[in-house]
């Protein structure tokens, strides 16, 4: 299996000029989808009989002549904490097993209107709790470059799914990295976009202040297109913004020598894997070559954010969380016999480990009494990093690091060590906490073979900007 | 959740205080607001006659994924709720979570607003026994409702109904300037009508629309005792009940040396007492954060200026209009009370519209408080009657010396009753012989020419016959061809026939 899906663009023209159709292009995912299952795990719900169906309502509205949209016929998959009307959507937790969506993600409605057909849902970490997959309740997600290896997460199976070319594209959702991370490990692009850039309605909450909406892609423009039909406000989530005037697709050539880059000196301190910053220097070398400004940036909050960031995360997670008690869906405890045995039961058996730890944690930082020196103290920091990144954004156009401090690690290496797993953010976390657009890029392969991956920051709002400067990067990877 | 502050003076005056402890007296109240939707979600807000579990959708169930959405409506209602209590709203105000679980609360938390809320400050004023009292508002803050939880006594298993969930209340919350049952009721039944003439609320007490919880202690001292807070009361009768019986039993326990304990209780209306519910000791740890679903409200001041031009009128511009005709303060609240009671009737329209087109307002407040008040209060279906035509025909009669002020009243009652006599009053009225002779002197010579051509029967009545007197009424009313007052006619005919 390989990435061989040509561009969006040239697929939805393939299907509405007849030389393709959705149905062949759903029945080759679905193929694929059920072919690496054994072997890679990277899906956890196949949606055959209603994506055969839309594919067929595609194909019948092109024969009528009828424009089904920018993305007609396009297979994806979605993480399993997006809502698919009338399907079960379970955000790999058993708590939510048996649960029937009865209603649809907004960020779905937006793709389905431009005419993609969802084909699978993939395998996460439970709640997008964690760094590797490792926490599904449905097993492990492989790397698709050595399947000893994990896949990153939470948004593991999206990734695995574009890296093994099972879609075009699939969806992912990223509140401190979990869109950019598993993309980094699997060799595929992933952009998290500004906070409120895509609704979050009908997407299963982590943290609420912080969770994004992204694609997971084999190339930036494919990433573009996607952004461009899934962003602007949605009544149904307050928290969202307009999209660009000028929208993310059509990204004319960036003027290199025009561009500022900050390189951020604090994410080379933190462990860094040699292979990881030899290839990021390189990268660094060839902007500067084609007319780049490159200097570095000290962000000294940044330091602070991974602490703050498992302080607010845990909290709304503890809060998102609490309406899962056995009462009106999901698991429920039947054996039972009082109210505080069923919340105790349902919960205790519902869910794993990784939600309990941090249901414990933001529980812990938001009682009265400890509220103040946690929550209220991680709000401040908060505050202090979105201050940094302003005043950073104010001399550059982009910010680059590092995605993670190494490639894929073990399966197994660092589940028994939550603190562990927890530093494998300690990269991405920043960006959600000040909610600016990053995007992870490919950036070459170690000595071992497994993809490395770049992070590109820009401000606020910037995401046109951001894109434009990820396909530069791009280009100038692809010039070995 | 109210921050209390110390009662820094004893105040000045305090009427009729049997023990040797001051009560001090603070209350929340819960007022429903009249929004078409809830406070976070499309669905109909009016549970009062919907199935369980009718008027729900994802967002108040609390699926997974369902993010809330703020129902402008209920700020606009804020708004108005500000300015009836004398206060423009906060410009900036921002929402919490307030967490615990219990079945009826589908996403394990409470949208309430807890450190910024939209109102803080304002007053209310009213008057007790011919004294004017002030009430400071402490805060006031928009809040979602939680569902329904019944528990059916014999069955092992319990019922939630989620209509009521996502409801928006507005709690307003007091200072504790009350000092009295009487105080507290005054107070709640002023608030009660503030906000319904503010239209804030539909104020259906029944139905739970306005829900008081007061806090209550005692001191001898200029500090504050522990308090006590009774729940959920929703009618005057049993705040003035509660604070009553609070003040009694906490005094017995201070005179015994016992310890007020603070804690929440509950009104048992069947033993006319408050209950222990919990104690504060172990309240629970609502671990209250920001909601990151929810930007926070922001208000132009342009748009407090638009609210305040299109306020309805309340109780004060009420109380002034009607004290101006000369009612008295008991009539007006009558009028003020019924004006929300009974809304349909809409009296305090009529009355508007009387007093602006320069009529006799005086004289229909009189009907209105003596007569249509009272015929409703019994029967309810008589609020839908169309008064505007009902009073401007009686007042056409009664300006044209038509009507008796008895038979004013019978002719009220009957046009209310009935909506063929509404259409018809005067046919109606001359048909049950309620018209009387306009000119009494002309009635007069009328029945004088009767006894003169009918000396027999007035022979007869002189001798004691009552027969002859109801035929000689009879030849009257021939004559005048019903329009005598056949009670006038008889008096005449025995005041003449008594001067003969």
């Amino acid at each position: 299996m390989q990435q061989d899906w040509p561009t969006l663009k040239e697929l939805a023209t393939a299907v509405k000029n007849g030389s393709s159709s959705a149905i062949d292009l759903t029945h080759r995912a679905l193929e694929r989808v059920e072919r690496q299952q054994k072997k890679y795990n990277a899906t956890i719900l196949t949606l055959k009989e209603a994506a055969l169906k839309r594919a067929e309502a595609i194909d019948r509205a092109i024969a009528e002549g009828k424009d089904p949209g920018v993305l007609a016929g396009i297979p994806f998959i979605a993480k399993d904490n997006f809502l698919i009307l009338n399907s079960e959507t379970r955000a790999a937790s058993n708590i939510l097993s048996g649960f029937i969506a009865p209603y649809q993600a907004s960020a779905i409605n937006a793709l389905e209107r431009a005419g993609a057909v969802c084909v699978a849902k993939a395998n996460m970490d439970a709640f997008a709790h964690g760094a590797s997959t490792e926490n599904s309740d449905f097993g492990v997600t492989k790397n698709p470059y050595d399947t000893s290896r994990v896949a990153g997460g939470s948004s593991g199976g999206s990734a695995a799914s574009v890296a093994l070319g099972l879609v075009p594209f699939a969806l992912g959702t990223d509140t401190g990295g979990s869109i950019r991370q598993p993309a980094a490990f699997c060799g595929v692009v992933g952009l998290k976009p500004t906070y409120g850039l895509v609704s979050r309605n009908g997407v299963i909450a982590m943290g609420s202040s912080l969770d994004c909406i992204g694609p997971i892609t084999s190339r930036v423009e494919d990433a573009a297109l996607v952004l461009d039909v899934m962003s602007g406000r949605d009544e149904l989530d307050s928290t969202t913004i307009e999209k660009d005037k000028l929208g993310y697709t059509n990204l004319e050539k960036l003027k290199l020598d025009k561009v500022k880059i900050g390189v951020i000196s604090e994410y080379f301190e933190q462990g860094l894997d040699d292979e990881v910053k030899a290839k990021l220097l390189k990268l660094l070398k060839k902007l500067e070559a084609g007319g780049a400004k490159v200097s570095n940036v000290s962000l000294p909050s940044t330091k602070l954010a991974l602490a703050c960031y498992y302080i607010i995360a845990p909290a709304e997670v503890s809060s998102n969380l609490s309406r899962y008690d056995g009462i009106r869906y999901g698991y429920s405890d039947r054996d039972a016999n009082d109210l505080e045995q069923t919340y105790l039961n349902s919960r205790g058996k519902g869910f794993g480990k990784e939600a309990k730890r941090r249901i414990i944690i933001g529980t812990f930082v938001l009682s009265s009494g400890y509220y103040d020196a946690y929550y209220k103290k991680a709000m401040t920091v908060r505050t202090k990093i979105i201050n940094e990144f302003d005043a950073a954004f104010k001399d550059y156009d982009y910010l680059i690091g590092p995605v993670a401090p190494t490639t894929a690690f073990k399966i197994g290496e660092k589940s028994k060590d939550p603190l562990q797993m927890y530093l494998a953010d300690v990269m991405t976390v920043a960006a959600n906490l000040a909610g600016i657009p990053s995007i992870s890029l490919p950036n070459g392969l170690d000595e071992k073979g497994l993809p490395i991956g770049v992070q590109l920051m820009a401000g606020r709002q910037n995401d046109r900007n951001l894109l434009l400067m990820a396909k530069m990067i791009e280009e100038v990877n692809s010039h070995a | 959740m109210a921050k209390k502050k110390a009662l820094n003076k004893w105040p000045k005056k305090v009427k009729t205080m049997s023990s040797k402890y001051l009560p001090t007296i603070g209350i929340e109240c819960h007022v429903q607001l009249r929004t078409k939707t809830k406070l976070f979600s499309g669905a109909d807000n009016d549970a009062r006659t919907a199935k369980p579990n009718t008027l729900i959708n994802h967002i108040d169930f609390g699926l997974p994924g369902a993010l809330p959405v703020f129902n402008r409506e209920a700020l606009h209602l804020a708004v108005r709720a500000a300015l009836a209590l004398g206060v423009e709203p906060q410009l900036f105000s921002t929402f919490d979570r307030k967490h615990y679980f219990y079945p009826d609360l589908p996403m394990g938390y409470q949208i309430t607003q807890y450190d910024q809320p939209v109102i803080i400050g304002g007053q209310v004023e009213y008057t007790l026994n011919g004294e004017l009292k002030r009430v400071s508002i402490t805060r006031a803050h928009l809040e979602a409702d939680a569902g329904k939880s019944s528990h059916p006594g014999t069955k092992d298993y319990s019922l939630v109904d989620l209509n009521r969930a996502g409801t928006p209340l507005l709690e307003i919350v007091s200072e504790p300037d009350m000092h009295s049952a009487a105080e507290a009721r005054a107070f709640a039944e002023e608030l009660y009508l503030l906000m319904c003439y503010a239209e804030v609320t539909d104020g259906d007490l029944y139905h739970g629309n306005m829900r008081f919880d007061v806090n209550v202690s005692l001191s001898d001292n200029d500090k504050l005792g522990v308090r006590s807070e009774t729940k959920n009361l929703n009618s005057f009768r049993a705040v003035e009940k509660a604070v009553d019986y609070e003040i009694k039993r906490q005094s017995e326990l201070l005179e015994r040396n016992q310890l007020v304990v603070q804690e929440t209780r509950g009104w048992n209306e069947a033993k006319q007492k408050t209950i222990p519910q919990r104690s504060k000791e172990n309240a629970d740890d609502y671990r209250y954060m920001p909601d990151p679903d929810l930007p926070p409200i922001e208000i132009d001041p342009k748009y407090i200026k638009q609210v305040e031009s299109e306020m309805p009128k309340l109780p004060a511009f009420w109380r002034n209009e009607l004290s101006a005709l000369g009612l008295s303060s008991s009539q007006s609240n009558i009028l003020l009370e019924a004006g929300v009671n009974f809304a349909e009737a809409k009296y305090m329209d009529l009355v508007l519209d009387f007093s602006s087109r320069g009529l006799n307002t005086k004289a229909l407040v009189n009907w209105l408080v003596n007569v249509d008040i009272p015929l409703v209060k019994t029967d309810s279906s008589l609020i839908r009657t169309d008064r505007n035509k009902l009073y401007l025909d009686v007042l056409n009669l009664v300006e044209a010396g038509k009507l008796s002020s008895t038979n004013t009243k019978e002719l009220i009652a009957a046009a209310l009753k009935s909506s063929e006599v509404l259409s018809n009053i005067s046919a109606y009225a001359s048909q049950a012989g309620l018209l009387q002779q306009s000119d009494s002197s002309q009635l007069e010579e009328t029945i004088k020419e009767i006894l003169f051509t009918n000396a027999e029967a007035v022979k007869d009545v002189k001798a004691g016959q009552d027969k002859a007197i109801g035929f000689l009424i009879g030849q009257v009313m021939a004559k005048t061809s019903g329009q005598a007052n056949p009670e006038v006619a008889r008096q005449l005919i025995e005041k003449l026939i008594k001067q003969a």
